[in-house]
């Protein structure tokens, strides 16, 4: 199983910021011989998207406590986090709740 | 009919995150729906029973503390955030219903625009004012959206707090309910007259020195923790201008339990210790005839962003002071990352922290029974009973004392320094001989605004290059006040001279 992966990815919360202020991107990861986890895809998103601050999105290998991951509008704590196998076509979503009210 | 908020509520998670496993975890409540969401430490809920228990608890906050009358004006503080934004979509839902605890009350809704304190340009201020229009406009809910910049505008009596009503107790509300049943008919008056105040204040323009004068006060401002602060007690100065301008007796602000428990260990950080009980409380009393509650004090953050993200509550984000910066920046920063960090680890810290408040609460007495309400017993900045009285072991005392010390340092070094603050190199046995500072002439204000303020609101004002920069409304107060208890002081003296001969 290695075609290519077609996600959906959606910042919000500020942490669109990052991002060149754009909140939706859609991403196609590169083939590779293993399922792509989400522990990869922050990896990836690190190394290619990230335009400023990574110490304001990543802690370690995971994403900075604040920021909520939604996986296909579920809760990425029910989903396995970081070990969770992405999907063709699946909507992973982070929201920042630093600075909110 | 309260079992959800017992069941939710009363629940104690001291212990550590356990790992969740299994992607197609039931819910919780109903046993039956795919869980969405874990809240607390291990709860999976499905989308319908979430939804639920997050509008229940809305009710259940009002109900069980019974400050808002019916028919009572209500002002919703909102900022675009997640937070105020869903408290205004849970007041929509609570009025909109036809159920028999319907909320009674009449809502209106105020946004400070701080964008002016924050550098943002005239394009992104009314980018996000637009947006918010139209979230505000949906509502049907009078508006008023007032730029920061109005506070160079305001009249003095913002800082005196205001007579409260009779006492909003129970036996109180019951009336109250009666008197609703009656004036029902009254009701859709008092709604007109809501839709003529939107129009004169709808006008969210601002003179351009009141924009100037905005900057130098802020870039005054030597730390991120003293704009910080001085930003929030602005604000609160308009809301509570336009609460009282327009006849709103409470005002709703949406701080979630996550801010309230950065708020609280910032506050002690900032020397706020003695003000937190009506810093983070459900209800504030400190302005007297307008009370601050904060119905969103139960929710995490993370219920709220579920929340508005799987039920399409629209928010605005407004980027602020802080947005994007390090995480050492200010208090208020360290201690949010110090908390989550925490939170991460150890899901209980924020209901732990929390419920730390709630005990502070019943320990210290209510600072409405403290007396009379004079102003000069009060903060002149954030209107808190002042706490500069405290006994000998407090950091206040210790600051004043290195302070005190630091200066007499300086009065050594040059002599023409000694014209420095009256109040201080008197104390106590002290005597300052011939040097002349006890004679009755004008001091500074940055010298004199001191005795004034809290003990937080003191460090603030520390951190400020030239305290002119402040407002009109609130240096003439601190002018007054001065004049007002150097004329004590002058007519105590000779009333002891009397009492002696
Ligand atoms: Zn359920
Ligand atoms: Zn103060
Ligand atoms: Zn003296």
């Amino acid at each position: 199983m290695a075609a290519p992966l077609g996600l959906h990815l959606e910042f919000g919360g500020g942490a669109e910021l990052l991002f060149d202020g754009v909140k939706n991107h859609h991403v196609t990861l590169p083939d590779q011989s293993n399922p792509w986890d989400m522990k990869q895809l922050l990896a990836w998103i690190r190394g290619n998207m990230l335009k400023e601050r990574p110490e304001l999105f990543m802690q370690g290998d995971t994403v900075r406590p604040g920021i909520l991951v939604l996986i296909n509008d579920a809760d990425w704590e029910l989903m396995g986090e970081l070990d969770y196998q992405l999907q063709d076509k699946d909507n992973v979503v982070f929201i920042s709740t630093l600075h909110g009210g | 009919m309260c079992q959800v908020e017992e069941d939710y509520n009363g629940l104690e998670c001291n212990q550590e995150k356990i790992p969740v496993s299994g992607l197609n975890r039931k819910c919780m409540k109903c046993k039956e729906g795919t869980a969405v969401l874990i809240i607390r430490v291990s709860d999976a809920f499905c989308r319908s029973c979430f939804k639920e228990y997050f509008i229940h608890k809305f009710r259940a906050m009002l109900g069980k503390n019974r400050v808002i009358f019916p028919q009572e004006k209500v002002l919703l503080a909102v900022s675009g955030g997640a937070a105020s934004c869903t408290m205004l979509s849970q007041v929509q839902e609570g009025l909109s219903r036809d159920a028999p605890k319907k909320l009674r009350f009449m809502p209106g809704i105020v946004y400070i625009d701080d964008g002016g304190a924050c550098g943002r340009s005239e394009d992104e201020r009314q980018t996000s004012i637009s947006q918010l229009k139209n979230i505000f406009t949906q509502t049907g809910f009078p508006y008023f959206i007032v730029p920061l910049e109005k506070v160079f505008s305001l009249p003095t009596s913002v800082l005196v707090p205001g007579t409260s009503d009779p006492d909003p107790s129970n036996p109180c509300y019951k009336q109250a309910v009666d008197k609703y049943l009656k004036e029902k008919q009254k009701l859709r008056e008092e709604e007109a007259v809501c839709a003529v105040a939107q129009l004169n204040l709808e006008d969210s323009a601002y003179l351009p020195e009141h924009k100037l004068a905005l900057q130098r006060l802020f870039s005054s401002l030597k730390t991120l923790s003293a704009k910080q602060e001085m930003l929030q007690t602005l604000r609160q100065h308009l809301i509570l201008h336009v609460a009282r301008e327009n006849s709103y007796s409470k005002v709703m602000m949406g701080e979630s339990c996550s801010r309230l428990a950065v708020k609280l260990l910032s506050n002690i950080a900032l020397g706020r210790g003695a003000a937190l009980a009506s810093d983070t409380g459900f209800s504030d009393p400190r302005f007297g005839d307008v009370v601050i509650v904060r119905p969103m004090r139960d929710y995490s953050s993370k219920e709220i962003t579920f929340y508005n993200r799987m039920f399409h509550v629209p928010s605005v984000f407004i980027p602020g002071l802080d947005t994007k910066s390090h995480d050492k920046a200010s208090i208020q920063r360290l201690t949010e990352s110090f908390v989550t960090n925490l939170q991460a680890d150890f899901p209980s810290t924020v209901s732990t922290i929390y419920r730390t408040s709630e005990k502070l609460h019943t320990v210290r007495p209510p600072q409405s029974q403290s007396t009379e309400p004079e102003p000069a017993s009060k903060c002149l900045l954030c209107l808190c009973a002042l706490d500069t009285t405290a006994d000998k072991a407090s950091a206040f005392h210790a600051t004043l004392i290195s302070e005190q010390l630091s200066q007499l340092r300086l009065q050594e070094g040059s002599v023409d320094l000694v014209a420095g603050s009256s109040d201080q190199c008197c104390v106590e046995d002290q005597t300052c001989g011939t040097s002349g500072c006890c004679s009755s002439k004008r001091t500074p204000v940055q010298q004199d605004l001191k005795t004034l303020l809290c003990y937080s609101c003191r460090l603030t004002v520390k951190d400020m290059a030239a305290v002119n920069t402040l407002p009109p409304y609130i240096l003439t107060e601190a002018e007054k006040r001065q004049r007002r208890s150097q004329m004590k002081v002058e007519i105590s003296e000779y009333l002891l001279e009397e009492d002696q001969d």
